[in-house]
């Protein structure tokens, strides 16, 4: 994992992966949530009512079973039938909670890498890739910048030449990686994490924690963490709110 | 891309149209009739004549009760089979082997199945061959009426032979479902023998889980045609198959009689139907206080000895069919105690194979075209189901197994009764439509539940990176399901090629097609080509399944967490 030892933060210029990410998100965008409120079956489950600055990770802590992970999903847009939520998760001034799912942008990583088993490391990575920006380039060329970009990003992650592997054949620390920069490359304008270093063992929880924490502050990311390990809010340095059995 | 939403929503009530439309419309087809009202035949005031007619028929109360014992006691057997078999092998290899067997032993055809056995257990075939001259002393073959005995055993063993994979298959997917394994092992930790504990815990949970898939087996035992016709008696027939004798009677006036028995034909599987179901409360009331009782072994070993022997008797069978019927395919010279026939040779294939050429292009062209109808409408309405957010509705389900539960021959031939009146010509739609009524069912029970079970956060994923509803079914769900798509089209394919019924109605006979061939052929003397045409039957839905099995192995090779999710 010597690899990741470049990828620490601090004075590095800005990667390939960030440029691509955007310009127009240097502004910073704080992730509003305003008044929300969760009820299972009438009856209420949790409520949050907070502001995450541009680069600030929150920390949302609590047992199992208190609502952390449907939080996430109703901010998502993929609330269970079984749930009604209410309440605006806002980008800035932009409400995001009348949008479908797939316009929100809000990168989502999960415990698991999830990473597309019929595609392969680098088509994993352009899926998250957005098309619109390269319509005016011949295909052609849009499809070599797509590739130049894609081996950039997996130079990053330490991973060079691993475009055409499948998935499977990764390690966990590598898949997980690669499923950080492929949220990363979708340029999300704010990030969602639920438990994401809870199936990762000691040693590879360290780095990717200092990996995607670097990552999310130097783009300036607001981020929701929800965890049950302390040692995930302190490497945060963020806020942290303590989510009890309320009712 | 705006269409997709749209498309996807309506797909679920096109496929609801089409499954209850036709067995509604073919009901009202066959009714009007039944009451003498046929104007197209010069029926045109209503009367009862006809059932006056048809109650006057000598036998029918043979043929009512023939069909009624088959349908109850294959239904009754083969639950028992399946049931010693999973609670003696529950979560053994054998089970496992077992679950991989399955969709291949589904996908032999009926009457290829039926025509197996009787060449397997007629006097002269393999079984009385492998025992003569020694220990039997038969020098010729012996005397008994086997297939056609009266009592409609050959006809019932016919049936079992088919019923056992599809109701292991729906058990199997249903055991998950009922926490099987918990309440097994819960069971057996508090003391009970392994066949009582499944029979007490497991038991009570899984039935009604599969209560619909057995209905389907006895109104299908109840009414079918094709094995009635191989394996069944004929002075008098069961009713079903004296149905289409009457459909088929160069005597048209005999349709309006027609119609009249195919109305009893639903009366008579709606009644052995009612039956199963008042057996059902009278054990459930009887075994009470069974459940209750504390007893924590009964008759365990004895049961599991039967359970193991009722699996290899059933295997056994499957394969002497098979064996028999490769044989006799290869058969020039035959002579009844010989075990074997000397020499082999290729003569009947060679003969067959002119003759082959239609058919064989008929059959699949008809499996793809209903396969392909049926896929597209059950992948459409599982998508809708994730659209919906809310997954089937109860009467949904109970529509889907409508053509299952309906006897084919009562709605099918309304439909014809239909088309005569409407002018309409009989031919490869028809068939077409009529072949999906019955593969649709099939493919979505056999996508249903891998469709369901795939991973919610996969479309997270995939919507959390920007892609639309529409992006994630073709760039996500349709790639990961590869597997179970082509295993749902064999599926589908080979309950295509196995209908006989739909065919031959819905085509008033002009369509041939190996099914429809081989059960013409197998009421014929010519032992060696029906075994040439039973064997095609079987050949065909065999290499559907592995095109489902080999090409995701070839085109995903370097895929292989799609290929062992």
């Amino acid at each position: 994992m010597t690899s990741l030892d470049a990828l620490s933060p601090g004075g590095v210029p800005l990667t390939i992966a960030e440029r691509s990410a955007g310009d127009d998100l240097s502004t910073g965008h704080a992730l509003i949530l305003e008044n929300i409120r969760i009820d299972q079956g009438g009856r209420p489950l949790m409520s949050l009512d907070t502001r995450i600055a541009p680069g600030e990770v929150l920390t949302l802590m609590g047992p199992s079973g208190v609502g952390k992970s449907t939080l996430l999903a109703y901010l998502a847009g993929f609330l269970a039938p079984a749930f009604t939520g209410q309440g605006r998760v806002l980008l800035n001034e932009t409400d995001l909670t009348r949008l479908p799912a797939e316009a929100r942008q809000l990168g989502l990583l999960f415990q698991d890498p999830l990473l597309f088993p019929h595609l392969s490391v680098g088509g994993n990575l352009a899926f998250g890739m957005p098309r619109k920006a390269a319509r005016k380039a011949s295909r052609q060329t849009t499809r070599k910048a797509r590739d130049k970009t894609i081996e950039a990003a997996l130079e990053e992650i330490g991973l060079a030449g691993f475009a055409d592997r499948d998935p499977t054949t990764l390690s966990g620390g590598q898949r997980a990686r690669v499923a950080l920069m492929r949220v990363l490359l979708s340029r999300p304008c704010a990030m969602l994490l639920d438990e994401p270093f809870s199936k990762l063992d000691a040693s590879l929880r360290h780095e990717m924690r200092s990996l995607v924490f670097a990552r999310v502050q130097r783009l300036g990311l607001p981020t929701l963490m929800v965890t049950h390990d302390e040692a995930d809010a302190n490497a945060a340095g963020g806020p942290v709110i303590e989510l009890g059995a309320q009712y | 891309m705006r269409l997709f939403s749209p498309t996807i929503r309506t797909t679920p009530w096109l496929a609801m149209a089409l499954l209850s439309l036709p067995v509604a419309g073919g009901l009202a087809g066959v009714l009007a009739p039944a009451l003498g009202w046929l104007p197209a035949l010069g029926g045109d005031e209503l009367t009862l004549e006809h059932w006056r007619t048809l109650v006057a028929t000598p036998g029918l109360a043979d043929m009512v009760r023939l069909s009624l014992s088959a349908g109850l006691a294959s239904a009754l057997i083969s639950l028992l089979i399946v049931m010693l078999f999973l609670g003696a092998f529950a979560e053994t290899r054998a089970l496992a082997l077992v679950r991989r067997l399955l969709s291949p032993l589904l996908a032999v055809p009926h009457a290829a199945a039926a025509i197996g056995i009787a060449f397997l257990l007629a006097p002269s075939g393999l079984a009385s061959r492998l025992v003569s001259p020694w220990p039997s002393g038969w020098d010729t073959p012996p005397d008994y009426l086997f297939p056609g005995d009266p009592w409609g055993l050959g006809l019932i063993i016919g049936l079992v032979v088919k019923e056992v994979p599809f109701l292991l298959l729906m058990s199997l997917a249903a055991l998950p479902q009922c926490q099987a394994q918990a309440r097994l092992r819960l069971a057996r930790s508090l003391g009970y023998a392994p066949l009582t504990a499944f029979a007490k815990a497991v038991l009570p949970g899984l039935y009604p889980l599969i209560r619909l898939p057995i209905y389907a087996v006895i109104a299908f035992a109840s009414a079918n045609v094709e094995v009635a016709m191989i394996l069944g008696p004929s002075t008098p027939p069961t009713l079903a198959v004296a149905v289409v004798r009457w459909i088929n009677d160069p005597d048209l006036s005999m349709r309006f009689v027609a119609s009249a028995a195919a109305l009893l034909q639903l009366a008579v599987t709606l009644a052995a139907l009612g039956l199963w179901w008042l057996g059902e409360r009278l054990v459930a009331s009887l075994s009470r206080s069974a459940l209750t009782g504390g007893r924590r072994e009964a008759g365990d070993r004895i049961w599991a000895g039967a359970g193991g022997l009722a699996t290899l008797l059933a295997v056994l069978l499957l394969g002497g069919s098979l064996m028999g019927l490769v044989l006799w395919s290869l058969a020039a010279w035959w002579p009844f105690p010989a075990a074997l026939p000397s020499p082999l040779s290729l003569h009947a294939w060679q003969g067959a194979l002119p003759g082959l050429k239609e058919p064989l292009t008929q059959t699949a062209l008809i499996g793809l075209a209903a396969t392909g109808l049926s896929l597209v409408l059950t992948v459409g309405a599982l998508e809708a189901e994730h659209l919906r957010n809310h997954g089937m509705a109860a009467w949904a389900e109970l529509v889907l197994y409508l053509p299952l539960v309906v006897p084919p021959v009562a709605f099918l031939f309304g439909l014809v009764q239909l088309q005569v009146q409407a002018g309409l010509a009989p031919g490869a739609l028809a068939v077409i439509l009529a072949h999906s009524l019955f593969v649709l069912p099939y493919v979505f029970l056999s996508l249903a539940e891998s469709y369901r079970r795939l991973d919610p956060r996969w479309a997270q994923v995939a919507a959390s990176l920007g892609h639309s509803p529409a992006s994630l079914f073709w760039r996500v769900r349709l790639p990961l399901l590869t597997i179970p798509i082509l295993t749902a089209a064999a599926v589908g394919f080979s309950v295509s090629v196995g209908q006989y019924l739909p065919t031959l109605l819905m085509s008033a006979g002009r369509l041939s097609t190996l099914t429809t061939e081989a059960v013409s052929l197998a009421s014929g003397g010519d032992r060696r080509l029906t075994a040439v045409y039973a064997l095609m039957q079987l050949l065909l839905p065999a290499l559907g399944f592995a095109l489902a099995l080999a090409l995701p192995r070839l085109l995903m090779r370097h895929r292989s967490g799609v290929l062992n999710p």
